[in-house]
């Protein structure tokens, strides 16, 4: 009899929980942004990124239309272990739906298997390896700003016709700067160049002379820098002191960001090429959005295009969720939607979600403007040539995503 | 054999900022008996003085070396009058905790204002450039810092042990009351004692702006490298922080050219190494 009624009760539970998840009128999301608040990464992403992301849900429109948008966000410090739990806590407990954001490409392959198990939606913005689209491919994520493919292939490809056919790569030991050492090497050796040493240093080195000598030595034409935030900058600014660049080596940033920039200085970063996919300065819609996130950041920063990234990641995910109507709790359900609905937002312009999860938009190859060509605080980028975003990433049939093999 | 002397040298050069670092530290130890976790959030204040100077009042980088080590040498003081000196006779563990939480806080302050990636300084125009030694190009800014840093430790060494105002000290700490018997004014010895140390460490900042980024977490990073300096070296030896300032940079210049992976790791390697084999550190006295 005993058993009967708790049978009973459970039922009506399960009943009742059941139908409270189908209920039609489900429009209430809750979007944590993972971030690297006080690193090596916090310029370019952490607070920024949140804005971003405040700034979206405004913008969206959909609270008038009866969405309950909450938004949360969380520190990895650069730490998978960390990021993985801060995740898990947030689908677990807090009933988090989407996670955006995440740089640090460590953090961001673990965090990719904590959304996928929990069925969740993933738009990354902040990390840079390719593996989220191609062997760790998920149907729940998006990487929509950028990818070490895209940097590979632009900014390589540019350099290594331009006559830079042999490199020493100075790579971040870590999943980041393995993945774009790999992707640029491809490029530079399929486009008949050569690779003749490299070195990997540690995440958040500050003194960089050791390698730099040795870059040195290499006699290589190009050193690639494999890695990204204030490694990138010291790696720089310390290669300008031992006269690498007057020697007739020249540096590649295979990633800079516009925080980096300002970092480092015009005086010393002049000239260098590299690729980003949003600049604050590249078109009306850039600057009109800048200006409003500007207005609203601390130091008056403009965005980075990972900022970039999560506010037009999530203004597509608010997208998919006004065509669904509701029930926004099937990660994967959303994320196929996501991808039924070609990208168009004010910051990247046109493009796609491809099977993979991968965004394709147009890439930008830039120079560092010198000092004399710069007219404000964050005047610092000259436009040298647009890759059309189909051929920026990579290409489905080279993608090793097993998505893709159904 | 040729890149070899270059890592040699490039050693040297991270060796006079650990010996800079750990020399303030040993002073500050072994006259006030407390592990200043706070010295990496001093050195970057260090830095970020020599930044205002130079971008808010035009004051170059020469005046800087003298004016940074002065304003945060004063704010040291008004710490150890403060805070610190209500903790003297207590365990180390509640100093070193009180200059923990005081490092957060400073940095946590600078973060907030200045964000992570840092601002540049750049070299002053009269140490510009480099000199091709043949087996390596040297910039001559890197030469300066070596050179200086030697010229204060082994000054700091001298003032410390073979003047009057060094006895003083040494002997204050050895005996305080004794001391104060002879009419010497104790507590501000210790509180000028601690300022010196503390001044050590924002010349260090200074010095290391123009190579490295001047950003709120830079002290953070190196601090417990010195702090394994110190213990490798002795703590509260000053000759010893010195030597090992030097030593470490050295073996970890090395590190990075044969095994770079390692290279932040060499330091700690060795000091599990030394405390197995000699607690008190190579040049330590047993307590």
């Amino acid at each position: 009899m005993k058993n009967t009624i708790s049978a009973l009760l459970l039922g009506t539970a399960i009943a009742l929980s059941v139908a409270s998840i189908a209920s039609a009128d489900d429009k209430v999301v809750k979007i944590g942004v993972l971030s690297d608040q006080s690193g090596l990464y916090a310029d370019l992403a952490g607070p920024g990124s949140t804005l971003a992301a405040q700034m979206a849900i405004e913008d969206s429109g959909l609270k008038a239309k009866g969405w309950t948008i909450d938004l949360i966000s969380g520190d990895h410090q650069n730490k998978p272990d960390i990021g993985t739990t801060i995740a898990r806590q947030w689908f677990d407990v807090d009933k988090v739906d989407t996670v955006v954001d995440v740089p640090n490409s460590g953090v961001a392959l673990a965090v990719n298997n904590v959304v996928k198990e929990k069925n969740g939606v993933y738009i990354n913005s902040g990390a840079a390896t390719s593996d989220l689209t191609n062997a760790q491919c998920s149907p729940n994520t998006v990487h929509w700003t950028y990818d070490t493919y895209m940097l590979a292939h632009a900014t390589g490809q540019a350099l290594v016709k331009a006559g830079g056919d042999t490199w020493f790569f100075l790579t971040a030991d870590y999943a980041f700067g393995a993945a774009l050492e790999r992707d640029t090497t491809a490029v530079v050796t399929a486009n008949g160049g050569k690779v003749v040493g490299g070195v990997k240093h540690p995440l958040n080195t500050a003194d960089f002379s050791s390698f730099l000598l040795q870059a040195q030595a290499s006699k290589a034409k190009i050193i690639g820098l494999a890695n990204a935030g204030g490694d990138t900058t010291n790696s720089i600014k310390q290669a300008a002191e031992f006269g690498i660049v007057k020697g007739g080596q020249k540096l590649a940033a295979l990633l800079l960001f516009l925080t980096d920039v300002k970092a480092i200085g015009l005086e010393t970063a002049q000239g260098l090429n590299f690729t980003e996919t949003f600049y604050w300065d590249l078109n009306d819609n850039t600057r009109a959005f800048s200006k409003r996130f500007s207005a609203r950041m601390k130091n008056s920063a403009p965005p980075t295009m990972v900022q970039a990234g999560v506010y037009a990641g999530l203004m597509h995910y608010f997208k998919a969720l006004e065509a669904l109507g509701g029930n926004p709790h099937d990660g994967a359900k959303v994320v196929a939607k996501m991808k039924t609905i070609p990208t168009d937002d004010p910051l990247f312009g046109k493009g796609e979600i491809e099977a993979n999860g991968r965004v394709t938009h147009d890439a930008y190859l830039f120079e560092v403007k010198k000092p004399s060509e710069s007219k404000g605080p964050w005047d610092f980028y000259k436009l040298v040539g647009t890759v059309p975003g189909s051929q920026a990433f990579t290409p489905l049939d080279k993608s090793t995503c097993a998505l893709l093999k159904k | 054999m040729q890149a070899l002397y270059a890592q040699l040298l490039v050693g040297l050069i991270n060796g006079s900022f650990y010996a800079l670092l750990s020399l303030g530290l040993a002073v500050i130890f072994g006259m006030l008996n407390i592990i200043n976790f706070a010295h990496g959030a001093l050195y970057m204040m260090g830095a970020f003085v020599a930044y205002f100077l130079l971008n808010l009042g035009g004051i170059n980088y020469w005046w800087a070396l003298i004016i940074a080590p002065v304003v945060v040498g004063i704010f040291g003081m008004i710490l150890e009058r403060t805070m610190l000196q209500w903790l003297a006779g207590l365990d180390h563990l509640y100093g070193l905790l009180l200059t923990f939480g005081i490092a957060l806080i400073v940095q946590g302050v600078f973060q907030n204002y200045f964000g992570s990636s840092g601002l540049p300084y750049s070299i002053p125009d009269q140490l510009k450039g480099g000199v091709n030694l043949g087996f390596m190009f040297l910039p001559v800014y890197r030469g300066w810092v070596v050179v200086f840093s030697l010229v204060v430790c082994l000054a700091t060494w001298f003032l410390i042990e073979k003047t009057q105002l060094g006895a003083y000290l040494r002997a204050a700490t050895e005996n305080p009351t004794l001391v104060r018997a002879f009419g010497i004014n104790v507590p501000r010895m210790i509180t000028l004692t601690y300022g010196l140390g503390v001044g050590l460490a924002a010349l260090a900042g200074v010095l290391s702006a123009p190579i490295n980024q001047v950003r709120p977490l830079m002290g953070a990073d190196l601090i417990i490298v010195v702090f394994a300096v110190v213990v490798i070296g002795g703590m509260g030896s000053i000759m010893g922080s010195i030597i090992t300032g030097f030593a470490l940079g050295v073996i970890e210049g090395l590190t990075k050219y044969f095994y770079p992976e390692a290279s932040n790791t060499v330091v700690f390697v060795l000091m599990v190494v030394v405390l197995l084999v000699k607690p008190t550190g190579l040049t330590g006295r047993a307590a």
